[in-house]
């Protein structure tokens, strides 16, 4: 990979910090009137998700970090690894529990969503902003109520709990936004 | 790509009117104007600083990073007032407050001493904040109380360990092996200067004897060496800085040469000192003070801007 000098570190550049594969988030020059400038940085770990705030002397360099964000489609998982294929190609990745994190929750089969490689291996697993899943638990519905603005939990296939309104029954689909975690609005089923 | 200015129509008619006043300031003061080259065939020698080389003439040449050296050489002739209102060039990283080219006032003054220029220098910025904003009256602190104010520590005396550690207060400096006047350049910077001059123009004079540039050094009343220097910061800025002029050649050609070495040691191309400069330091400048300030950032404070690109027609940008 190619080495990214300090002037050349924008938000979004991902690097290798201490072996680690890192987005840069913020870059602030400081340079005294007269001696040394450096270079204030604060990166994400896109392994740990930690942020960092690490200091460079101006002009020193990093190397690039073998990172892409490609969309991949969720195929499914056999309760070790979750399987991922990209839809050009057909080629398959396998991610494991670490690498699909929370997103787990918001995974459905044939859905489209963005694996982070890094040296080729997923690392992330970001999950589209919206997703249509069914809910499997929630209190009966109470007809008619679309104006009390009331929530109550639901939990859909995937396991994942949101509050949703109270005329929503089970068995309904809905549409959420996976960003925020919450209901966004009822699915038609055609 | 986007043609138009930067500054509004407003702003350019701000600046104007402050080159006016500078140049009645200095008019009344019989202050001369001078112009010297902004492209000359030797550099600035500074390890810190950032020159921009181009090609004139089928020779490497230097834009400018100030006109210090040949205002000197007009000094060591002629031994009268100047001043300089001129672009300066340096090659620093673009952002809110860094742009290539900027706009430089340097003045020079003999027989006056650092202190008294302080005040000039005061009264210059309060000359240019009339009708822009009302400046409380200037704050002088040394190096070394506000050192020991923001962070308990002594910076003529601390060990490097003691300045290390305080370091890792501000920031993750991994691998990051600094030196001394680095650990003490990143302490002002992170831990210091942001707090500087909130409520009105602050100075901060006698700096450690290792930032020395082209300014005496002396033992002050608690007998610690020290850099007759002074710099003027206002809401959290360098505006400008300025010396107690080193007159002396030997030790001008000492420090040219320490330069050159340290230059090498950061593997950035050791310039010569100009020979010009020691001859002319040989010759005799008069004991003198002067200071730098940048034009474009005390504009920028004055209305209350936090971007360069306020007042400067055409800034370059980090997008182009």
């Amino acid at each position: 990979m190619a080495n990214y000098s300090t002037n050349e570190f924008k938000p979004g550049l991902k690097v290798l910090l201490d072996g680690e594969p890192c987005s840069i988030l913020e870059n602030e020059y400081v340079k005294p009137g007269k001696g040394q400038a450096f270079n204030r940085v604060r990166l994400r770990n896109l392994n740990t998700g930690r942020t960092w705030d690490r200091t460079f002397r101006s002009g020193e360099s990093l190397e690039g970090a073998d990172v892409m964000d490609i969309d991949m489609e969720y195929l499914y998982t056999d309760g070790e690894f979750y399987y991922f294929m990209e839809p050009a190609t057909f080629e398959q990745h396998q991610a494991d529990v670490k690498a699909v994190g929370d997103t787990v929750k918001w995974l459905k089969e044939q859905d489209v969503c963005v694996v982070t490689l890094f040296n080729g291996a997923p690392l992330s697993v970001t999950p589209p902003n919206f997703v249509e899943l069914e809910i499997v638990e929630t209190d009966p519905g109470v007809r008619g109520d679309t104006a009390t603005g009331g929530t109550k939990p639901a939990r859909l296939t995937t396991g994942a709990v949101v509050r949703v309104p109270l005329f929503i029954d089970q068995g309904e689909v809905i549409r959420c936004d996976t960003r925020s975690g919450e209901y966004v609005s009822r699915v038609k089923q055609s | 790509m986007r043609w138009q200015p930067s500054a509004t129509l407003e702003a350019l008619r701000a600046r104007a009117a402050m080159i006016q006043r500078i140049r009645t300031f200095f008019d009344v003061r019989n202050v001369l104007e001078v112009e010297v080259p902004c492209l000359d065939i030797f550099p600035n020698t500074d390890p810190n600083m950032a020159t921009i080389e181009v090609t004139c003439g089928g020779v490497t040449q230097y834009l400018q990073t100030s006109p210090e050296y040949a205002m000197k050489r007009l000094l060591a002739r002629d031994g009268v007032d100047i001043y300089s209102i001129a672009k300066a060039f340096r090659d620093d990283d673009l952002g809110p407050r860094h742009n290539p080219e900027f706009t430089m006032l340097e003045w020079y003054r003999v027989g006056m001493d650092w202190q008294a220029l302080m005040h000039e220098v005061a009264a210059l910025c309060h000359v240019c904040a009339e009708g822009l904003q009302s400046l409380s009256p200037p704050q002088f602190d040394s190096y070394g109380a506000l050192f020991e104010r923001h962070l308990g520590l002594d910076p003529h005396k601390a060990s490097l360990m003691a300045l290390r550690h305080a370091c890792d207060r501000f920031t993750d400096l991994g691998s990051l092996e600094l030196s001394r006047v680095e650990c003490l350049d990143l302490l002002f910077s992170y831990g210091i200067e942001p707090t500087l001059g909130a409520t009105g123009l602050q100075f901060v004079y006698d700096y450690p004897a290792c930032m020395s540039a082209l300014a005496v050094v002396e033992k002050n009343a608690s007998n610690i060496a020290v850099t007759r220097r002074f710099e003027l910061f206002f809401r959290g800025i360098e505006l400008a800085n300025g010396y107690q002029e080193l007159t002396d050649s030997e030790e001008q050609a000492r420090r040219f040469a320490s330069d050159e070495d340290q230059r090498r040691m950061l593997n950035k191309s050791a310039y010569r000192g100009d020979p010009r400069l020691i001859s002319a330091l040989q010759h005799g400048v008069p004991g003198c003070a002067g200071v730098a300030l940048g034009v474009d950032r005390l504009l920028m404070t004055l209305l209350n801007e936090n971007s360069l690109s306020a007042v400067q027609a055409f800034p370059q940008s980090r997008d182009q």
